[in-house]
């Protein structure tokens, strides 16, 4: 081409408390063209988009190295208004605009044109009033740009999703000085003409000599929208292709890679017993993690992985399942219908849940190790009780011998069994939540992000533990995991969430490929 | 680094209150204050108070925070109170009541009304999470306010507590014409000395207090504490959070019915109109002095707490007297800087931890 790059980031390596999330990236992107990054959750996009915004989070945790060039002159931005400045935009995934005020208004948000009047001359300038022409003029001319038909006028709420989006992009249009735009996964709100209508005016934009920076995980967007294409893994640029020399399934292929030397399950001869948890058209009204419809049978004696990217909706299936959150349609254990949306049937039919989120749900953090290994089967099962008639005490001594038989069996290192589980590693806190619903004595155990926020070793073990609960003691398990390998390390099946719902169910040693396709809610030929 | 964490664990403010305290009994030696008198009134106060800040405990462990609405549990042990005198002296022609039984009737003539208004009233704070302790405060006010109005109107027609002439119910009511007067106080109390003793009145503070002991042992006790201290683990674990907090609030409303009584005995009248009105936050500033926050407390807290408010409360008194002459209520200004400064400094330590 012969330009020169509007933005070059060179050698970009990043770490957050010794743990290194971006290793040596290097980035460039010429004036109109349209740059994809793809990547798992986790893989270093977001750092790399605050490494080029100069968030806070970045500076309060030693900086970067490596350096950045706008337009051949190496910048250092500091901060999101620096960023600005350098002609830097961002669409946000969750917009940031004021429902109460209009269109125009949003737009020139904090950008108003102003005119003076008496007041202001006496007073300063902080006092000037806004010239409503030409802030509607503006909106208008940016919202033209577009090509979107959106009254200016109108205030920010009970507009459509879609239209809020344009307003955000038309924002940074509107900026004079805009030479690089950010969209991070612009396309998730949006249904289908939305989207498509999206991609159309980003090419528009690029058209206009402006760089767009697009992120996603939709692979089909990114071949029809992208001159190039660059795949982030595990905080590495794993290879940049030029649109016409690749294809969705390399690129899928590429995303997921074996980050992670693992052996599969496969060799295990897998026995299906009878379907002893059957969920049929299940929702769950999880935020963040909305389930649509979800039809899944685990067999006994499996261990069933459930996975997909952020956001799609693995989660919330078994916090529904637990009636965490609101939850319909039906589910099923050893045949027996399940109610809904009540916690202590679902204990009480037998299951066993290892939150995902430790230390808000699965823990008391200021009660001792040996309470909240037993509190689980106390308040389930009436386990750990003396009674007389309505009266009840709590079996201290009950409480310390299963505390110790778990200490021991599962190796939580600890000063005992009275110590407090605040001041307990992440990977100790894990072994006790699973301690607690081990003492539950599950027919089926659920464990949502088993190894989040715990070190190696500490995963490794934890892994271990789930499979020899299986192998020896036949227990059903249902893992949810956004470590792919993780799942593949451990499980007999796994199903793969895509949008609420499940995309396909695959076998560990199954492709990476196929992994890839169903992640990015593409579909696999059968037969895999 | 090691100072800091011996400091944090003993608790600052904990330190100056007890420093302050063991200041105002030097100071008092020093003054050649009467020593004897000192000692009785703090026991007597101590165990009139302990009933009443152990109200505070169930409504702290079950989440809805210190329990600023206690005087709704008062106004119910008031009317327990009144029930029984009524009672009794309607059936003056057929049967005398001993005191212990009286002070038995009124107890029980009080729970149905605890029990009921307490449900009401975790009723009303599971609809207000969050705002919990301001809620509990005005409702506190408003039910006070409203009963001024109900003992006029109520249809008590013992002599011994009506107003000789109009209609309605006496500011404060005797209970000495049927010996409830230091009823506690006078069980089993022992001289050393000038210094009296009140057994039964610390008996039965310390029973109360096994009781709510054993109460936290039981299921439904530990099921609380978790709906308290973490309201999403106890419902993953199948606990109805909403019901452990109604629990709570009846658990403390009953506490603080049975906590006037056993504080109105001893005081020797039951005390109506205003009498309730700033009791809540004497037992408030109690137990956070003791070591509570706003989300954890234990039983050590409530009788720490209690033994030093109550005892800086009385020998503040006369120490204060003794420098300002002529300025009387300054043991009554200091009592109240102390009382309202815990409260203050704790609900800025709220969630700090």
């Amino acid at each position: 081409m012969g330009a020169a790059p509007i933005l070059r980031m060179r050698g970009i390596s990043k770490s957050f408390h010794g743990t290194q999330v971006l290793h040596d990236v290097n980035l460039e992107i010429m004036p109109g063209e349209i740059h994809g990054i793809v990547g798992e959750n986790g893989a270093g996009k977001s750092t790399l988009m605050n490494i080029l915004f100069g968030m806070d989070v970045i500076h309060s945790t030693g900086g970067y190295e490596g350096s950045l060039e706008i337009a051949g002159k190496p910048v250092d931005i500091k901060s999101p208004l620096q960023a600005m400045e350098h002609g830097i935009g961002m669409v946000h995934q969750e917009f940031m605009l004021l429902p109460s005020y209009s269109v125009a208004e949003n737009i020139k948000l904090n950008r108003e044109v102003l005119k003076p009047n008496l007041v202001s001359r006496l007073f300063g300038s902080g006092l000037q009033s806004l010239d409503y022409e030409r802030m509607y003029r503006d909106a208008r001319r940016a919202l033209g740009r577009l090509n979107v038909g959106i009254d200016e006028f109108a205030p920010i709420a009970g507009l459509p999703v879609g239209y809020m989006q344009f307003t955000e992009i038309a924002r940074e249009l509107d900026k004079e000085n805009l030479r690089i735009l950010v969209f991070d996964e612009p396309t998730a709100v949006l249904g289908e003409s939305e989207a498509a209508h999206l991609l159309k005016a980003i090419q528009e934009i690029a058209a206009e000599g402006i760089a767009v920076l697009f992120i996603t995980h939709r692979l089909s967007e990114i071949m029809e929208v992208c001159h190039n294409i660059t795949v982030l893994r595990d905080g590495r640029v794993v290879a940049t292709r030029k649109k016409n020399e690749t294809n969705v399934l390399e690129l899928a292929e590429l995303m997921v890679g074996r980050s992670m030397q693992f052996n599969t399950n496969s060799k295990r001869q897998v026995q299906r017993g009878k379907p002893i948890l059957e969920v049929k058209d299940f929702k769950v009204d999880m935020p963040g993690e909305q389930v649509r419809s979800v039809d899944l049978t685990v067999y006994q004696g499996e261990i069933l992985g459930i996975g997909g990217l952020a956001g799609q909706g693995k989660i919330g299936i078994a916090n529904g399942i637990m009636g965490l959150f609101p939850a319909s349609g039906e589910v099923k254990i050893n045949g027996e219908p399940l109610e809904l949306n009540n916690s202590q049937a679902a204990i009480a039919a037998g299951l066993a849940f290892v939150s995902e989120d430790r230390r808000g749900v699965g823990l008391l953090l200021d009660a001792s190790i040996e309470l909240n290994i037993a509190s689980g089967a106390m308040f389930g099962h009436g386990k750990f009780l003396k009674t007389w008639g309505p009266f009840s005490q709590t079996d201290r001594r009950a409480i310390r011998e299963n505390a110790l038989k778990y200490i021991k069996q599962l190796g939580v290192r600890c000063t005992g069994p009275t110590q407090k589980v605040r001041q307990l590693s992440g990977g100790n806190q894990q072994k006790v939540c699973i301690a607690r619903a081990l003492t539950m004595n599950p027919k089926i155990l659920l464990v949502s992000e088993p190894t989040r926020g715990i070190d190696v070793g500490a995963k490794q073990v934890v892994l271990d533990l789930l499979r020899e609960l299986n192998e020896e003691l036949g227990m059903t398990i249902v893992v949810t995991s956004s470590e792919l390998a993780e799942l593949r390390s451990i499980c007999s099946r796994i199903a793969i969430i895509t949008d609420g719902q499940v995309a396909g169910i695959l076998r560990p040693d199954d492709s990476d490929v196929n992994f890839g396709l169903l992640m990015a809610g593409q579909p696999i030929e059968k037969g895999a | 680094m090691a100072f800091n964490s011996f400091l944090k664990r003993i608790d600052l403010a904990r330190l100056i209150i007890a420093a302050f305290f063991v200041f105002l009994c030097i100071t008092a030696v020093a003054l050649r204050l009467n020593l004897a008198e000192l000692i009785t009134s703090s026991l007597s106060r101590i165990g009139m108070w302990s009933v009443l800040v152990l109200a505070m405990l169930p409504a702290i462990v079950s989440g809805i925070g210190p329990n600023f609405g206690v005087s709704l549990g008062i106004i119910c042990g008031l009317l327990g109170g009144l029930t029984a005198l009524e009672l009794a002296y309607r059936l003056d022609e057929i049967v005398q009541f001993s005191p212990g039984i009286l002070f038995l009737m009124a107890i029980l003539f009080s729970l149905p009304f605890a029990l009921l208004v307490g449900v009401g009233y975790g009723w009303l704070l599971n609809r207000v999470k969050g705002s919990e302790m301001m809620i509990a405060t005005y409702v506190g006010f408003s039910i006070v306010s409203i009963m001024k109005l109900a003992w006029v109107f109520l249809p008590f027609t013992n002599p011994e507590m009506a107003w000789p002439i109009g209609r309605g119910v006496r500011v404060q009511v005797a209970l000495g014409n049927r010996g409830l007067a230091q009823l506690l106080n006078n069980f089993l109390a022992i001289r050393i000395g000038e210094v009296v003793i009140p057994t039964g009145l610390l008996l039965s503070g310390a029973l109360c207090a096994l009781l709510v002991w054993f109460f936290m042992r039981s299921q439904t006790g530990m099921a609380m504490a978790a709906a308290g201290s973490n309201p999403r683990f106890a419902q993953a674990a199948g606990i109805s959070v909403d019901r452990q907090r109604i629990i709570g609030t009846v658990l403390s409303t009953v506490l603080g019915a049975v906590g006037i009584l056993i504080y109105s005995q001893s005081y020797g009248f039951l005390q109506l109109y205003e009498g309730p009105m700033f009791m809540p936050f004497v037992a408030v500033a109690a137990i956070l002095i003791g070591g509570a926050s706003v989300s954890k407390a234990n039983i050590t807290h409530v009788v720490v707490g209690t033994i030093l408010f109550l005892g800086i409360q009385v020998v503040a008194v006369p120490v204060a007297n003794a420098f300002t002459a002529d300025w009387s209520s300054m043991g009554e200004i200091s009592r109240k800087i102390i009382q309202n400064g815990v409260i203050l400094y704790a609900l800025t330590q709220a969630g700090g931890e």
